[in-house]
């Protein structure tokens, strides 16, 4: 059977990437993607259609495509691009809301997959290593992103018990990272001093934008069901991602992190939630094993590969220079030579 | 007795392989130096024969360069971010070469710990060893890690599980994770120990450390006892684990309560020297330690499902505790004086 998949969210970087790529999935008769902007890469043989997710107009694109896989992007991370944090909760939340009634009418949806997000988990100082996918978060998140993924879940159970028939599958990403997108860790990674809180050393996990692709694409065609953990393997360190992009870390004390936050913020460099200063300072882990054995996806890219992916393409911005650190280090090691020389 | 491995950051080179790529220039370069400088057999080839045995202050000289040279290199992969953590954060180069290394003379000159029994930790595959807590600040944890480090042949890594308190601390639950310790909890107790990892719980919490001197070595209650059911399920040993001298350190007289609720510490303890000497008071007293790693109790032995059985639970904590009761009060009894 030839399906007709519709895309949320397609204007924005991964949502375009998807759409392109699952038109050229075999099987696949047409792809439709929706968004409040268009698009500023070219869609291909996408169609576009601009519509707001908000808006009852979503149940009639269902409809008059038949559409029969609902691939759902369009839970926004940031305020900056979404006119404020009022607007951005709107979009997430009732535009969820309003996209999953539509699902529930129409009956030629047989499949959803939901782009979600390792924010559920939260983030605290008492939280485990690693999360599975049963855990409950040690405190719920409250603000910005990580309470609007929360209630986008609880929606999509909600949608998943009224439509028992309808394969639904949530995707929990840690953050995507890569050369090429662009997200509010990105950026931070980007600052030629990188602000961190001082005493605090937290753990990143990322997922390669290519393995996020790759994992929504294999949900969209594939015949699975529940929600998955997605990340790469492995974690670094903090201070040790930053000294991998060359740049500076400039732990500030706790009070002075904030007012640095607030700068960055109002300066409309990066807008950083207060959950995203607590995961700097706690970081977090989430377990791959069901995305092994049961979605049986293993990502390209390591945590510590995606890095690097990204550190060589922003190279020029580097502040401290691999070769100085070795000149360095070979001046001091012929110095010590010469100096034991002579003295023998 | 720890000549062997006192060496800092360049010693381990021999004890375990490390990752170096090919671009890097600083093994290769520091011996090109060193040629024309005079001692070059000697850093060239880290093990001399007694044929080509050179003059001491020469071998010393080669010996310096190397440790610089060994230095330099992990200072450059520290400021260049490549070196590997794992999942729990735990930085196993930064662990055995500096942390532990920090901890040493505390534990061979300060403290003068005696070992024994190291032989019931298992070389390899998990363990979970279980011990009393004391002395005010959780030094018998640390000296613990170091006597399983420096004196188990296999120098095996003891990954503690640590009150919330320690991990919401600036700078402190940074090196806890950095150490390889997490937070107790049953998930990160049954990972680390299905993975082989040796770890180590205090179940006395802060009941056991933060307890007046009056009460020294009685074991306090031994939380729900998740431990053991973290062993089961895991099916691995339990080693309970006695440690005689961490009571000494700071003996606690009394308890500000009012200033600790104030903190948001569980206690603030008032010792003969703490906090009335300032900083001096935060010498700890130099009593003599035993650590005594007891008879592994089995668990392979148990049925699948064991370790759902509150009442098997409750028996186990209580053989552990039991065995962990006994062995103090056999130490104590061995035991000359507090200092000697």
């Amino acid at each position: 059977m030839s399906r007709v998949v519709l895309v949320t969210g397609v204007s924005q970087y991964l949502g375009s990437r998807l759409a392109r790529s699952l038109r050229a999935e075999p099987g696949v008769e047409r792809v439709v993607g929706v968004d409040v902007v268009p698009p500023q890469d070219d869609l291909g043989d996408v169609e576009f259609v601009r519509a707001d997710i908000r808006n009852p107009v979503i149940a009639k694109v269902i409809n008059a495509a038949e559409i029969d896989t609902v691939v759902h992007m369009n839970v926004i991370a940031t305020p900056v691009g979404a006119g404020g944090r009022t607007s951005m909760k709107e979009i997430n939340v009732i535009g969820t809301m309003q996209l999953l009634a539509a699902c529930q009418k129409a009956s030629s949806v047989q499949r959803l997959v939901v782009k979600s997000s390792t924010t559920v988990y939260g983030v605290s100082p008492k939280d485990p290593a690693l999360f599975t996918e049963d855990m409950e978060p040690r405190r719920l998140p409250r603000t910005g992103f990580a309470k609007d993924s929360v209630e986008v879940e609880g929606y999509v159970r909600g949608f998943a018990r009224r439509r028992p028939d309808v394969r639904v599958t949530m995707l929990r990403f840690a953050n995507v990272f890569g050369p090429a997108i662009t997200t509010p860790l990105t950026k931070y990674f980007s600052l030629p001093v990188v602000p961190t809180v001082m005493g605090f050393d937290s753990r990143i996990q990322v997922v390669h934008e290519d393995d996020a692709l790759a994992a929504l694409r294999a949900c969209a065609v594939g015949e699975h069901n529940g929600t998955f953990n997605v990340a790469g393997d492995g974690h670094l360190m903090l201070s040790q991602a930053i000294a991998k992009a060359g740049r500076v870390n400039l732990p500030l004390l706790p009070p002075f992190a904030s007012v640095a936050r607030d700068i960055v913020r109002r300066a409309g460099l990066i807008d950083f939630s207060p959950e995203q200063v607590e995961f700097l300072k706690y970081g977090r882990g989430v377990d791959t094993a069901k995305m092994r054995e049961v979605l049986r996806f293993e990502p390209a890219y390591t945590t510590a590969e995606t890095f690097d992916s990204f550190a060589r393409l922003h190279q020029l911005g580097r502040v401290v220079p691999v070769d100085a650190v070795r000149l360095v280090e070979r001046e001091l090691l012929s110095v010590a030579g010469r100096v034991s020389g002579g003295s023998s | 007795m720890t000549d062997a491995q006192v060496i800092p950051l360049d010693g381990d080179g021999e004890r375990r392989p490390r990752r170096k790529s090919p671009a890097d220039p600083a093994p290769q370069g520091a011996p090109g130096e060193a040629d024309t400088a005079g001692p070059a057999p000697e850093t060239d080839d880290p093990t001399p024969t007694a044929g080509s045995e050179p003059a001491a202050s020469e071998r010393e000289v080669g010996d310096f360069e190397r440790k610089l040279a060994g230095g330099l290199a992990f200072i450059r992969r520290r400021l260049e971010g490549d070196y590997e953590v794992d999942d729990f954060g735990f930085d196993e180069e930064l662990t055995s070469d500096v942390l532990v290394p920090m901890l040493r003379p505390l534990y061979d000159k300060w403290f003068r710990v005696d070992v024994h029994g190291i032989e019931n930790v298992p070389s390899e595959g998990g363990a979970l060893i279980v011990a009393n807590h004391s002395g005010t600040v959780a030094l018998d944890a640390l000296m613990t890690q170091v006597a399983l480090f420096d004196h188990h042949p296999a120098h095996r890594h003891l990954r503690m599980l640590g009150a919330d308190l320690v991990f919401a601390l600036p700078f402190v639950g940074q090196l806890a994770r950095r150490a390889g310790h997490t937070v107790a909890c049953n998930p990160d107790a049954e990972r680390l120990l299905s993975g082989g990892e040796v770890v180590g719980v205090w179940p006395e919490g802060f009941k056991g450390i933060g307890k007046p001197y009056a009460e020294r070595y009685k074991l306090q209650r031994f939380g729900r006892g998740g431990f053991v059911s973290a062993a089961l399920r895991a099916r691995v040993p339990i080693i309970p684990t006695s440690i005689v001298g961490a009571e000494e350190i700071y003996p606690i007289l009394g308890n500000a309560r009012l200033l600790a609720r104030v903190l948001g510490l569980p206690y603030f303890p008032l010792t003969p020297t703490f906090p009335w000497l300032g900083p001096l008071g935060a010498v700890p007293l130099p009593s003599k330690w035993h650590i005594e790693f007891g008879e592994p109790i089995h668990t392979e032995a148990f049925v699948e499902g064991a370790a759902d059985d509150p009442m098997l639970m409750f028996n186990l904590t209580d053989q552990v505790r039991e065995t962990i009761q006994h062995t103090l009060y056999k130490l104590l009894m061995q035991r000359r004086s507090v200092f000697f």
